[in-house]
């Protein structure tokens, strides 16, 4: 697998790319996609496109964080160390940056700057969730009986403190026989 | 640190109600909400972060994740950051961070490698879908639960829920890229706070 990549310049690229898409990843990594698309397949031809699609369903039908897509496309170009490469190159500069800013914001919790912050920042948190919830669910829009199950996930989890587990695992045999 | 299990969660009182006890206690609770969220970390989150444990309360949970969503990198991650960090500094992140990706990354690499010989098969193309759709659902849901945190917002409760509404029409409906909505309606909706706040 470690073909693909010849020398230590090749190693640098990768890891770079990665570096520098993590400070671009402004509503998590799942943004940056486009991106990652060019430079992987259109530019440097490290993985097919169909490779490239089924890299980010993998990681969306698995457990944890939608970051792990990134894992999966560095081990589809160069195996573990190539999964190590990526992901130390997403979570490095938005990690410290993150704690860095956090820090800095902690210590002025009560100033009239950071509370205009929060305050001011609070809907649209609240916005952009409902606002993934719906265009996620934009395939189960064009079937009734996926858009059905969206709908009933929805009033279920609303209402009841069912763990969302079996709502998924529901949702699995519903889907294996329906859709 | 013991503190009284059912502790009446007082108005003026910010502070959540419990805290996590160590950081490896922060790397079990991430590990097992992480292990939990198919289709997204986001839901579960809130429920075990909120709902089961009460290390935050929904407006605490509401303020980390405005910060996580303006910083870059993805907003489960960056929460579980801070949030081990403002408990035991970045050995507490660590943790966190740790928590929420080790597992899973394992998870993920088994299933890439499962991944190429099922794919096509119609009944897993299916239960996939079906699963896609519930994990939509979870996160829509997720999204209502948390409206009734802006009811103390220091913008006032038409504007706020006005903003979120405004938020989700232009992401959600006309796709409007996140960093526009981010400058216009989250620096309206800043200046705003801004000015309400110095009365």
């Amino acid at each position: 697998m470690t073909a693909l990549l010849h020398g230590a310049a090749d190693w640098w690229s990768l890891f770079a790319h990665f570096l520098m898409l993590s400070l671009l990843s402004i509503g998590g990594a799942i943004s940056t996609t486009p991106e990652m698309h060019r430079f992987l397949v259109e530019q440097q031809h490290w993985m097919s496109d169909e490779q490239f699609s089924a890299s980010i369903a993998i990681a969306q039908a698995a457990p944890g964080p939608n970051l792990l897509f990134v894992a999966v496309l560095g081990w589809g170009v160069a195996g573990v160390l190539g999964m190590a490469v990526t992901m130390l190159g997403i979570l490095l500069p938005s990690t410290t940056l993150t704690l860095a800013a956090a820090r800095w914001g902690e210590t002025r919790r009560e100033t009239r700057g950071v509370q205009a912050f929060v305050n001011g920042m609070a809907p649209l948190t609240v916005g952009l969730v409902l606002s993934s919830g719906w265009v996620l669910g934009a395939p189960a829009r064009t079937a009734w009986p996926l858009a059905l199950l969206a709908l009933a996930t929805v009033a279920v989890c609303v209402r009841t403190k069912v763990s969302p587990l079996w709502l998924i695992a529901a949702g699995g045999i519903v889907g294996a026989f329906v859709a | 640190m013991p503190s009284p299990p059912d502790a009446p969660h007082s108005v003026l009182d910010d502070e959540s109600p419990r805290q996590p006890r160590s950081p490896a206690e922060l790397f079990r609770v991430f590990n097992r909400l992480a292990l939990q969220g198919f289709g997204g970390v986001l839901p579960i989150a809130q429920r075990e972060l909120v709902e089961r444990e009460r290390w935050l309360t929904r407006e605490q949970f509401v303020e980390l994740l405005s910060v996580a969503q303006v910083l870059p990198g993805p907003n489960v991650v960056n929460l579980s950051l801070m949030f081990g960090d403002r408990a035991f500094g970045w050995r507490g992140g660590l943790a966190a961070l740790g928590g929420m990706i080790a597992a899973p990354l394992l998870v993920v690499i088994a299933l890439a490698a499962l991944y190429t010989r099922f794919a096509s098969h119609p009944v897993v193309a299916g239960a996939l879908r079906g699963m896609g759709a519930v994990a939509a659902g979870l996160i829509f849901a997720t999204g209502l639960k948390l409206i009734p945190a802006l009811r103390r917002s220091a913008l006032g409760l038409a504007p706020a829920l006005a903003c979120a509404a405004a938020t989700f029409v232009a992401i959600g409906l006309l796709r409007v890229p996140l960093v526009a909505v981010l400058a216009v309606l989250g620096g309206g909706s800043c200046a705003w706070a801004w000015r309400r706040l110095a009365r």
